[in-house]
């Protein structure tokens, strides 16, 4: 099984260890992993700022790259989400239909296609979980609390395989963290607050990390954080699924 | 063209195909396994006091006493025992109104995942009497409490008269910090009778 | 959008008041934990929805023969019918009905529409004593104030703020803040209004068309109040309240109340067919941009809205900038996509006053996209220009790195190296907005790209 590993732009520049993460494990459960050097991004900063009509040549990189491989997966909901909702390329419409159709977040790859039902990983910190929003209401990758039907997490499905874990929700389970792509410079104040409300409510269960499925969400936390002082650090769920601590 | 043609043709010009309309689907309507105590539940959670009773002796009885003490309006037909005055108001004022401590009224229909009762023009010689009490107690017989707005809506018809109204509890608000506080512009308080 | 203060300005000062903003955060967060509540206790909840939203998709698609057969129906019970195609109109027509009755004080019960087409104001310079019966919209006019949540129009208010209104124009004693004894006072006051006033106006929450007949929601009572003691009856829609059959209203008032505060039901559901012998009853029917927005298919089935409030109580932006940020009669996630219909310049910052978080549109009782809206209502904007030219610019800049894969590479790295070796560049309040309460996140030697090349290759 040949897998595009698709590294959201900001992942690839200040995340890496994420996507080793993602890299080592994948190839751990048996995929070929192949990473398209010439990617750059889903182009969702324009297309949430209402530029979409201008990503045309960011869709069409996309489109170059992916094409030829059996899934495209991505260690991140939100850019997972803009592909499968967004990516259109004139002239190369089969092409894009068909990403779209084969793209996957991580943890739901693991579970949807993958159907792994154990991991060997070790982590034995306790853990808060960030439910992401694009991941939770747009791929949905777990039940969402506004809604009156049967609750199920794929990502806690996978952090619950993870031996030594303590896994802990904020009391307001789904609350978005308020990142919100250029949403977190253009409406700074109210992204700021929704970001400490967020992180409070994991200071309070004292947890060791917080993790989830969008380091988009977990560096916006990380700099709120980081600026308070706090002893929490944040993590993405790659890097727990792939860890051995004994 | 006036503005009606105009709105409506621009209405026309505008929207989207038909799409046909289907019927509300029956898994919508679930009947509850004890409509009463659903009932009952409900509305004493709407901060109304309900009393579920045997025969009308009891109704009788607190209408007599009422009527010994405050200025009242009963509006309930064919009991012997409890005298309807609706008719008296009729043409009276909300100035006139304004001093009626009680209204007494029986509805033809309860339900019970809500708590509410409806009354119409039948049972409201005038309309200012459930409002405009001060203290309103409405009365229901048991066999007319259904479980849901589905089955109500199929037992009334809502233009059978002018005005009809499903009232559930006493008139409330929670406009001050979401502090909820029973006796808004209506009645300070409710009072059900269920009677078998 | 330019020469008005932003959503994002308004939200800024909003939030300098941090107890008062995790105030007012907490409080709308209970109203719709309430909501969660109440919706579980319906087991078929989610299939109410969905034939919710059927049955509005249905009328829209048939909106000119519903409206025609309303009407017909309407004039059959007695009732006057008069079409308004903007707030103007409207305003004209409802100091009509006022004045040919020869009267000047009227109540009024709450109406978004009303608010919408800004009907105080013009009453007032006519001349006529408007007094809004709704406890919290009578709180907010005593102050001079627009309300800042449709269902709740003082929740942006404390009990002191209430208490000092009330003590300045109804005399009550200073500094009691109980919310019994401050309702009371209304009640006495509103009472003598009630019954001095001989036209009452109201909004109206469902139109069947195949009665004719209107539906009007309160728990005050004060909807009833108003209309039964007064002679005339001026009940305003916007064209999209109406529904096809009486038996639908079954649907919609089990989720009305339930979305709106978490109640089973509304007090009281009030169904208006006839006046009262020796009344009159008018509805005016409004149509201000309705049919427009009828007609563009990415954001018609706005108009399935039902005003529950519902999107406000969710959206951590509302709960932590407030109503009056939005600057529009309609706020939150559902005055953003209703907002730019009416006036796109005016109103092209309220769509990016959301992180798109979707918990908006699960609420939603008829289960309008608006998540999704305010995205579409993005592209649109962005499109016709209304973002300004330095946004234009930076965004343009953006495309043409990300569609050319070695300068972002080049890019890429000189960032990291810049931000490594001038960091007070980054770090700066007032070069970068995130830095303002966010440290930038560390930049490390490699990318993922260098590490692959360097290991995997």
């Amino acid at each position: 099984m040949k897998v595009g590993l698709f590294v959201p732009c900001y992942v690839d520049q200040f995340y890496p260890n994420v996507a080793i993460a993602t890299m080592q494990l994948l190839e751990k459960l048996g995929c070929e992993v192949v990473f398209p050097l010439e990617q750059t991004c889903c182009g969702q900063p324009m297309a949430n700022s209402g530029f979409s009509h201008i990503s045309e040549g960011c869709n069409k990189n996309f489109v170059d790259n992916f094409s030829g491989v059996d899934y495209v997966v991505c260690p991140s909901g939100s850019c997972t989400l803009h592909i499968k909702d967004h990516l259109h390329v004139e002239g190369k419409e089969a092409e894009a239909e068909k990403i779209r159709k084969q793209v996957y977040e991580l943890s739901e790859f693991l579970i949807d296609v993958l159907k792994i039902d154990h991991l060997t990983a070790s982590f034995p910190f306790k853990v808060g979980i960030h439910s992401s929003c694009h991941g939770q209401r747009g791929l949905h990758l777990s039940s969402m609390s506004e809604r009156v039907l049967p609750a199920f997490s794929k990502p806690e499905t996978l952090l619950n395989m993870v031996k030594g874990i303590t896994l802990c929700k904020p009391q307001r389970v789904d609350e978005c963290c308020g990142f919100g792509g250029t949403f977190c410079v253009f409406e700074e104040a109210v992204s700021a607050k929704m970001g400490k409300d967020r992180v409070q409510e994991h200071e309070d269960n004292h947890v060791d990390y917080i993790t989830g499925v969008d380091m988009s969400c977990l560096m916006h936390m990380e700099g709120i954080l980081k600026r308070q002082h706090s002893k929490v650090k944040v993590i993405h769920i790659a890097e727990i699924l792939n860890a051995h601590f004994n | 063209m006036s503005t009606r043609d105009k709105i409506l043709q621009a209405v026309k010009n505008n929207k989207p195909a038909l799409i046909p309309l289907q019927e509300i689907p029956a898994l919508l309507d679930v009947t509850e396994e004890n409509p009463i105590v659903k009932f009952t539940a409900i509305l004493k959670n709407l901060s109304t006091e309900v009393k579920e009773v045997d025969g009308w002796d009891e109704v009788i009885q607190y209408v007599s006493e009422l009527k010994q003490q405050y200025k009242i309006v009963t509006v309930i037909d064919g009991v012997d025992g409890i005298v309807n005055d609706g008719a008296d108001t009729i043409n009276q004022s909300a100035a006139a109104l304004a001093s009626l401590d009680y209204a007494l009224i029986k509805g033809p229909i309860g339900i019970a995942e809500n708590g509410a009762i409806w009354l119409n023009d039948k049972n409201l010689p005038n309309r200012l009497l459930p409002f405009i009490c001060q203290h309103l107690v409405l009365v229901i017989e048991a066999k007319d409490i259904v479980s849901n707005m589905h089955q109500a809506y199929r037992k009334i018809q809502v233009n059978e008269e002018g005005y009809g109204v499903f009232i559930s509890g006493p008139s409330k608000t929670a406009d001050i910090e979401q502090s909820l506080v029973i006796g808004a512009h209506g009645p300070l308080s409710l009072r059900v009778y269920i009677v078998h | 959008m330019q020469g008005t203060t932003t959503h994002s300005e308004k939200a800024a000062q909003f939030i300098a008041n941090e107890p008062r903003t995790d105030w007012h955060d907490d409080t709308l967060w209970f109203v719709r934990t309430k909501r969660d509540r109440a919706a579980h206790t319906i087991e078929a909840w989610e299939g109410l929805r969905a034939t919710a939203s059927h049955i509005k998709e249905h009328t829209l698609s048939n909106l000119h023969d519903y409206l025609t057969q309303f009407e017909q129906n309407a004039l059959a019970n007695g009732v006057q019918v008069h079409w308004a195609a903007d707030a103007a109109e409207h305003n004209a027509i409802v100091h009509s009905i006022i004045k040919k009755a020869g009267i000047d004080k009227i109540v009024k019960s709450k109406s978004m529409l009303t608010e919408e087409c800004h009907l105080n104001e013009y009453l007032i310079q006519q001349g006529i004593d408007v007094v809004d019966t709704d406890l919290g919209e009578r709180i907010v006019q005593f102050r001079h104030e627009l309300p800042s949540h449709i269902v709740l129009p003082a929740i942006h208010l404390k009990k002191q703020d209430v208490s000092d209104t009330f003590h300045e124009h109804l005399g009550t004693e200073k500094d009691n803040i109980d919310p019994s004894y401050l309702t009371h006072a209304a009640r006495l006051h509103l009472r003598d209004k009630f019954i001095a006033s001989d036209v009452a106006i109201t909004g109206v929450n469902f139109a069947i068309a195949e009665t004719g007949g209107i539906v009007v929601c309160t728990n005050e009572g004060n909807a009833d109040m108003g209309v039964h003691a007064a002679r005339v009856h001026i009940a305003c829609m916007g064209m999209e309240k109406m529904i096809p059959k009486a038996e639908h209203l079954g649907v919609f008032l089990r989720l009305l109340a339930r979305s709106a505060t978490g109640q089973p039901i509304t007090t009281y559901s009030s169904h208006f067919h006839k006046p009262r012998k020796g009344a009159e009853m008018h509805i005016v029917i409004v149509d201000n941009g309705r049919s427009r927005q009828l007609g563009r298919a990415d954001f018609r089935n706005s108009l399935k809205c039902i005003r529950c409030g519902a999107c406000f109580n969710t959206c951590p932006v509302y709960r932590r900038s407030g109503g009056h940020s939005y600057h529009n009669a309609v706020a939150g996630p559902i005055g953003s996509i209703l907002a730019p219909n009416i006036d796109m310049r005016k109103n092209a910052d309220l769509p990016f006053a959301s992180t798109l978080c979707g918990s908006c549109s699960n609420v939603c009782p008829v289960k309008i996209d608006i998540h999704d809206q305010l995205w579409k209502w993005r592209q649109v904007l962005m499109k016709e220009g209304y973002g300004g030219s330095g946004k234009n610019i930076m965004m343009k800049g953006m495309a043409f790195v990300l569609s050319h894969p070695r300068i972002y590479r080049m890019a890429g790295g000189m960032g990291r190296k810049v931000m490594r070796w001038m960091p007070w560049l980054f770090n700066n309040k007032s070069l970068n907005p995130w830095y303002k309460n966010r440290e930038m996140p560390a930049p490390p030697k490699q990318s993922f790209r260098e590490w692959y090349q360097q290991n995997k290759q």
